[in-house]
């Protein structure tokens, strides 16, 4: 670990280093992308500064090795929210740019990306450039969803939205099958916010039955301050067979009669709407000390539901259980990101134990199907895809590989492209 | 040379948030020397979020611009900095002078400048000894020599100066920057002892090892202390006045033990 605690501190903190630098945060990404085997990982929270935000206009410029959740610290009393956030705050700015992330609201608002104004990138060469729709047009778009293989970044703007309580008004509805989710998609395409948990462990009559979770930012002014929940902790690594078909099914039972009626309608606060796995710390030790890791595609709309049908047919054949599977609609908002991963269709992610006989072979199947029905899988949560998997779902990968700061790799662009140091 | 730099901090207009009653009593003047120091901006970020005015002092220009930046935007409502090496004494009265001027008065001097030094090197070159004695006791000393008979003049005041758990015993693995810091303990306790009837606060804060720039790559890095807890536990002591303060406050007890190993058995423990 190389700390980056300072916007000038690169390319001077790499001098004399041998293999390679990638700039990391929280290492929040499931797979390698955010790792570099016996390379120099320089570590960004340290520099975390906030350097302006104008409370008419809601526009943030922040020190890239922010949290997200930090940001929504100082902008929540403040009557603001950000406008694209992932399923955790506990990931930074940075890295949030590199891996151009989505949220709840890609349908309306697309990408981190599309929201952003301006970031500045520091290559291993000295160069320091701030890039933005106007300006080094060709570094900023390879820049967003670039895997921090261009530089550092080390500052970004963005503007915020604003807000006037913490409150998200709630509404979650129970959906049986991939028809009624894809009605109710269409349905309340103008909220805010849609996701959904998916069942994919039950078959038969139950087959991916869910419940479709919208909101809305309450418009009904309330407090704004934080009120300091206590937060759990993830005490031990779970055995390894604490999460079996047979657990994961009672649990996504539950969770799908949880609500006890089709509709129900809340105010729930901002947190447990957006980051509900954020408030259980150290919350993957439940899939024991081999880990986790994460599938996600993103299928177009021509063969969205006959794929995503398949795909978890597959998942519920092979008995391998992931009880945090995630759907959504991607929205057609498009991002300037040249290696962005949404594209307009459908999207899911599954969580799954690792378990080395099992997930990878699974791994591999899901993988070729994506690709048979023209989807493509999502690099920052990607540990399994073939590399020539990776250059068919993103051809525009040698662009990217031109345009790579010669003295920055990752493990995952090693694994998927052979495209080694230049150093 | 008296080579010190001063540029004109902007006035922020932040909204007024409901229920923040801190905004209403008048800011808190703070001087903040070693501003880019991974304690005291952690300290300050909490002061700023009050409202606080600052004039922040660090060598590196850059840095010190990124540091004001973000208090300025948390919310302080006045930042002024300058940058200086304050291993130059004879620059001190000068500064301390356009300080004092620039916050029109003072109610906090946060001394956090300090280095850890090259224990193996000092041992070798009395130069590197010299330089760490320098730095974290003499240079204390010239600041707190003008600061305290300032606030003697003005019956008013706190001076918060970070020593250091290393201080209260000396140990082969850094008994130079620990015999530093020792050393500046014996000096606010005496200073403590000589102002305090006259209304100066001097507070000894003793962090044990935090997780900050100074001390990234050390061994066990990952579990030392959460720097934003030991901020905290700082601004907590520094407004009730405590007079010598353990951060996190676990040191208190394992210091107490520490001190009291007898020499003969301390003498061979691999500290």
């Amino acid at each position: 670990m190389v700390p980056m605690n300072w916007q000038t501190d690169f390319p001077a903190n790499i001098q004399g280093v041998a293999n390679g630098a990638l700039a990391v945060g929280m290492g929040r990404s499931y797979g390698d992308s955010c790792l570099l085997k016996d390379g120099n990982l320089l570590l960004t929270t340290g520099m975390n500064r906030l350097l302006g935000f104008d409370p008419e206009t809601g526009i943030l410029t922040a020190e890239a090795g922010i949290t997200l959740g930090q940001i929504l610290d100082f902008c929540v009393p403040r009557g603001f929210f950000l406008p694209v956030s992932p399923g955790t705050k506990y990931v930074t700015l940075g890295g949030a740019i590199a891996n151009d992330i989505h949220g709840k609201n890609h349908h309306v608002a697309g990408t981190i990306g599309s929201q952003l104004i301006e970031f500045e990138l520091v290559r291993s060469d000295g160069t320091r450039r701030v890039c933005s729709p106007t300006k080094e047009k060709e570094w900023f778009a390879a820049t967003i969803g670039g895997l921090g293989l261009t530089g550092v970044i080390t500052c970004a703007t963005l503007k915020l939205r604003p807000i006037v309580t913490r409150k998200i008004d709630y509404e979650g509805i129970q959906f049986h099958g991939v028809d009624e989710f894809l009605e109710l998609t269409e349905q309340y395409r103008h909220i805010e916010y849609t996701v959904s948990w998916v069942d994919c462990a039950s078959t038969g009559k139950n087959f991916a039955r869910g419940i479709f979770m919208l909101g809305d930012h309450s418009a009904v002014p309330d407090e704004l301050k934080r009120s300091p929940e206590p937060k759990l902790v993830f005490p031990l690594d779970a055995p390894g067979f604490a999460l079996n078909h047979t657990t994961v099914s009672l649990f996504n039972t539950a969770f799908f009669h949880k609500q006890g009626k089709p509709r129900v309608k809340a105010l729930l606060d901002y947190e447990p709407f957006f980051y509900p796995l954020d408030k259980v710390q150290h919350w993957n030790r439940l899939y024991g000390k081999s880990g986790l890791l994460q599938f996600q595609y993103a299928l177009p709309w021509e063969s969205a539901k006959q794929g995503t049908i398949a795909i978890l047919g597959e998942v519920a054949k092979s008995g391998l259980a992931s009880f945090l599977a995630v759907l959504k609609a991607f929205g057609d908002v498009p991002s300037p990101g040249l290696m962005s991963f949404p594209q307009p269709g459908i999207t899911l992610a599954l969580d799954f134990p690792i378990k080395a006989d099992v997930t990878f072979p699974l791994f591999k199947r899901l993988a070729d199907m994506t690709s048979d029905f023209g989807g493509r899988l999502y690099p920052a949560k990607d540990a399994a895809m073939t590399a020539a998997q990776f250059q068919n779902f993103y051809p525009q990968w040698e662009q990217l590989a031109r345009m790579r700061d010669p003295a920055i790799t990752s493990s995952f662009w090693e694994r998927c492209t052979g495209d080694g140091l230049s150093l | 040379m008296n080579d010190v730099k001063v540029d004109d901090g902007d006035l922020i207009q932040t909204r007024r948030m409901d229920g923040d009653a801190t905004t209403a009593s008048a800011p808190k003047k703070i001087l903040v020397l070693g501003s880019t120091s991974g304690i005291a901006e952690a300290t300050c970020r909490i002061w700023a979020d009050q409202g606080a005015s600052f004039f922040l002092v660090a060598r590196n220009q850059a840095k010190l611009a990124a540091v004001a930046g973000d208090l300025r935007t948390r919310g302080a409502s006045f930042v002024e900095t300058a940058v200086t090496d304050l291993d130059d004494t004879d620059g001190h009265p000068a500064l301390l002078g356009k300080a004092v001027e620039a916050l029109g008065g003072l109610d906090i001097a946060y001394l956090a400048h300090g280095i850890l030094g090259d224990q193996p090197a000092a041992e070798k070159n009395f130069e590197t000894a010299a330089q760490i004695l320098h730095t974290n006791f003499m240079a204390p000393v010239s600041l707190l020599t003008w600061l305290a008979n300032y606030c003697v003049q003005q019956h008013a005041g706190t001076l918060a100066v970070i020593s250091s758990v290393a201080g209260d015993r000396g140990r082969k693995s850094n008994y130079l920057y620990g015999s530093s810091k020792a050393g500046l303990s014996a000096f606010l306790a005496g200073l403590r002892n000589r102002v305090d009837r006259e209304g100066v606060k001097v507070v000894t804060i003793k962090p044990g090892p935090v997780k900050t720039a100074m001390t990234t790559g050390m061994k066990g890095q990952e579990k030392f202390a959460d720097v934003n807890k030991v901020a905290q536990a700082i601004v907590k002591a520094i407004d009730s006045g405590t007079e010598t303060v353990y951060v996190p406050i676990q040191w208190a007890p394992i210091m107490f033990v520490i001190r009291h190993i007898p020499e003969r058995v301390f003498k061979k423990l691999n500290l």
